[in-house]
């Protein structure tokens, strides 16, 4: 494997040793730091623009009162919010792919996506809710498909393919509800509901950035706690047994985690396609080593999130075009581009 | 026929006893007398209900009485939920035993979300607004779809999982494609949101001719290849050495499904699971045997479809649930049962 010669085998005297993958240390470092120039360029970007030192010496606490209006309320908040909620997409999505064993198993296709919507459309749509409302809305829809799936491809445990088949069935009954609501809410309302169910960063506040950090906080030591258990059952779950692993337990962990993150993502942001699909993706190309590339695919989700956003900004203008449908394009393509090569090589 | 079946064959798929043979006709015959309730409940109930006299009336000495207004709205309807049914629970019959897949269904597989795709652009874009011009486009987006899903799925080794997840990602893809319209375009939203949920409400007489003739060559084109089909059931190998052209029957049957599916999803917009279920539940009595099992399909998928469509407009009166939605929601449990099923996860 091309890998070996990256990876060190650290070892103290105390008899404490651990793996070093060098390569994947480096590509986290160079994602994160591509994540923060993302943000900085996005806090920069608008009606009003702000060069990127001035950026810098404002978020250091130096700026002007104007500028300090418009990082601090307007465009900070907003940044946090795509930082954290590309980097929950990006782990949520890593665990799913990990645990269904398919590359194409992500919370899109599993129908935890179209159970957040559902949620919130019934707030929008029946309700008249407010933004709030509709957050909790969407945590609630999401948390009760995630579930339900869980429940319904429970059989003597949890096994990959029929958690992404009932998942796709899932997914199509929220799917009908969603068209349904749709067709009830006057055309204000769906306008509103659409423009939700794309995934938007426009006009987030401090008020989504506190849970989701909060969330963060606890559910991402979880998950990294039991990172090696998921490592083991990528190999088969007689393997991970027979290695000591308890495998339906770590799976219902990890799969509670991963549902948490992917509704607590959606819920702040809407349904942003394709991140939670891609980012493991390609942090595991980028990485080139296998398992389930928790760290690098949780920065990446970050990196990518922010660089479609600011992508969409300078392209369109100030809140013009949704983040989800430059994520949903670039998305697409490389889905099919994945499809591809996936085929060539036997994977899906 | 499209392929001579040699003697063996025959030998292979008659051996049903002639008793067995005439149950499954009788069958057939009391599926069609089913059929015909349902249309007759579908003309019958609605926001207004009309008494039987009052059909009969309204279908057969048309005076123009109020009763008969209402008899002409509804018949186009419940004629287009009749045809629309059938193509669809024949497409599906069809891509089951050609994909050799117990879940294949053209809304699974992405054929529809293809043809929507292909809709919005005509609408939004070139201006179509007749369908006869946006049927073309259906045909156009189901049939790329549908090849492209076949490729990305494995073409042969394509297994159940594998084609689910193409159909899936696909269509993801173009439901977000659908979004960005939807949200540059208020209008499109306005016409789109009402499409995409697939309805029989918006039936006219020039619907139903316009997409009869596409419906009338696939109809005519999958039952002649129920039994090529049933070689190809046997394997590859098999089916060969029974002297079927492989290439030949999946290209035809491709065309069939999508044709089928491409001419429903334009008629009333994209509908569900249909095609999933009834080959399902008419498997389970007439046995793997596709010239059974393509007729009851045809006969009894317009039963699910009307019935479906029956239902929706009962339980939100005075308005009404569209039968997409209704599909859908009896569907999707239905598909779930089906994937808990041991004998469908091993195939």
């Amino acid at each position: 494997m091309k890998t070996r010669s990256m990876n060190r085998a650290v070892r103290t005297p105390g008899g404490l040793s651990l793996r070093l993958d060098l390569r994947a240390l480096i590509v986290v470092v160079l994602l994160l730091a591509a994540a923060c120039a993302a943000g900085v360029a996005l806090i920069g970007t608008g009606d009003a623009k702000i060069p990127a030192a001035d950026v810098l010496r404002t978020l250091a606490g130096n700026g002007n009162a104007y500028q300090d209006f418009i990082v601090g309320e307007l465009r900070l908040p907003r940044v946090l919010v795509g930082l954290l909620v590309g980097a929950s997409l990006g782990l949520g999505g890593a665990l799913f792919q990990s645990v269904s064993r398919n590359p194409l198993g992500s919370p899109d296709v599993l129908g935890l996506s179209q159970g957040s919507t559902a949620g919130a459309l019934i707030v929008i749509v029946l309700l008249s809710g407010s933004t709030t409302q509709v957050t909790v809305g969407a945590l609630v829809g999401g948390l009760v498909t995630g579930l339900a799936i869980y429940l319904l491809a429970w059989k003597q445990g949890v096994h990959g393919y029929r958690l992404v088949l009932v998942g796709i069935g899932v997914s199509a009954i929220a799917t009908a509800v969603n068209g349904y609501l749709l067709t009830k809410a006057d055309l204000v309302d769906a306008a509103r509901a659409v423009v939700w169910m794309t995934g938007s960063l426009n006009g987030r506040d401090w008020d989504q950035v506190r849970p989701l950090l909060a969330l963060c906080a606890v559910l991402v030591p979880l998950v990294l706690a039991n990172a090696r258990g998921l490592r083991m059952m990528e190999m088969g779950d007689d393997v991970a047994n027979a290695l000591g692993v308890r495998v339906q337990r770590v799976r219902l962990v990890l799969m509670v985690c991963a549902v948490l993150l992917v509704a607590a993502a959606t819920a702040a942001a809407g349904p942003v396609s394709f991140v939670a699909l891609t980012a493991p993706q390609l942090a595991r190309r980028l990485t080139r080593s296998p398992g389930p590339n928790l760290v690098p695919s949780l920065c990446m989700g970050a990196a990518l999130l922010v660089a479609a956003d600011w992508a969409s900004q300078r392209a369109f203008g100030a809140d013009q075009l949704p983040v989800g449908v430059v994520t949903g394009v670039l998305g697409g393509g490389y889905l099919l581009w994945l499809l591809v090569t996936e085929r060539r090589a036997g994977r899906i | 026929m499209l392929v001579d079946s040699p003697p063996e064959q025959r030998a292979e798929t008659a051996p049903a006893p002639p008793t067995r043979q005439a149950a499954r006709a009788l069958g057939l015959l009391g599926s069609v007398a089913i059929l015909v309730l349902v249309a007759v409940a579908s003309i019958a109930i609605g926001a207004k209900s009309l008494s039987l006299d009052q059909v009969w009336h309204g279908l057969f000495h048309d005076t123009g009485t109020y009763g008969d207004v209402v008899v002409d709205e509804r018949l186009s309807r419940t004629v287009l939920g009749l045809l629309a049914g059938a193509a669809l629970g024949l497409s599906g019959a069809v891509l089951q035993a050609l994909t050799r897949n117990p879940l294949a269904d053209p809304g699974l597989l992405g054929i529809n979300a293809g043809a929507s795709a292909a809709v919005v652009t005509a609408i939004t874009y070139f201006g179509v607004t007749s369908l006869t011009g946006y049927v073309w486009f259906a045909f156009f987006g189901a049939a790329a779809v549908g090849a492209l899903v076949w490729f990305l799925g494995g073409s042969r080794g394509a297994t159940p999982v594998r084609l689910a997840l193409a159909g899936t990602a696909i269509s993801a893809a173009l439901y977000g494609y659908l979004q960005a319209v939807m949200i540059m375009d208020d209008a499109a939203l306005g016409k789109m949101r009402f499409w995409t949920v697939g309805s029989l409400a918006s039936a006219t007489n020039s619907t139903i001719l316009q997409v009869l003739p596409f419906l009338a060559v696939g109809v005519v084109l999958a039952l002649g290849l129920a039994r090529p089909l049933n070689a190809v059931a046997m394997g590859d190998d098999t089916a060969r050495a029974l002297g079927a052209n492989l290439g030949r029957t999946r290209a035809l049957a491709m065309l069939a499904a999508t044709v089928l599916c491409g001419a429903a999803t334009a008629a009333c917009g994209p509908i569900v699971f249909v095609g999933l279920m009834v080959p399902h539940v008419v498997r389970s009595f007439t046995g793997p045997d596709l010239r059974w099992i393509l007729p009851y399909a045809t006969v009894l998928s317009p039963v699910l479809l009307l019935g479906a469509d029956v239902i929706g407009r009962v339980v939100a009166r005075p308005s009404e649930l569209q039968v997409g939605i209704v599909t859908a929601i009896i569907g999707g449990p239905v598909f779930i049962f089906l994937v808990r099923r041991r004998r469908t996860a091993q195939l």
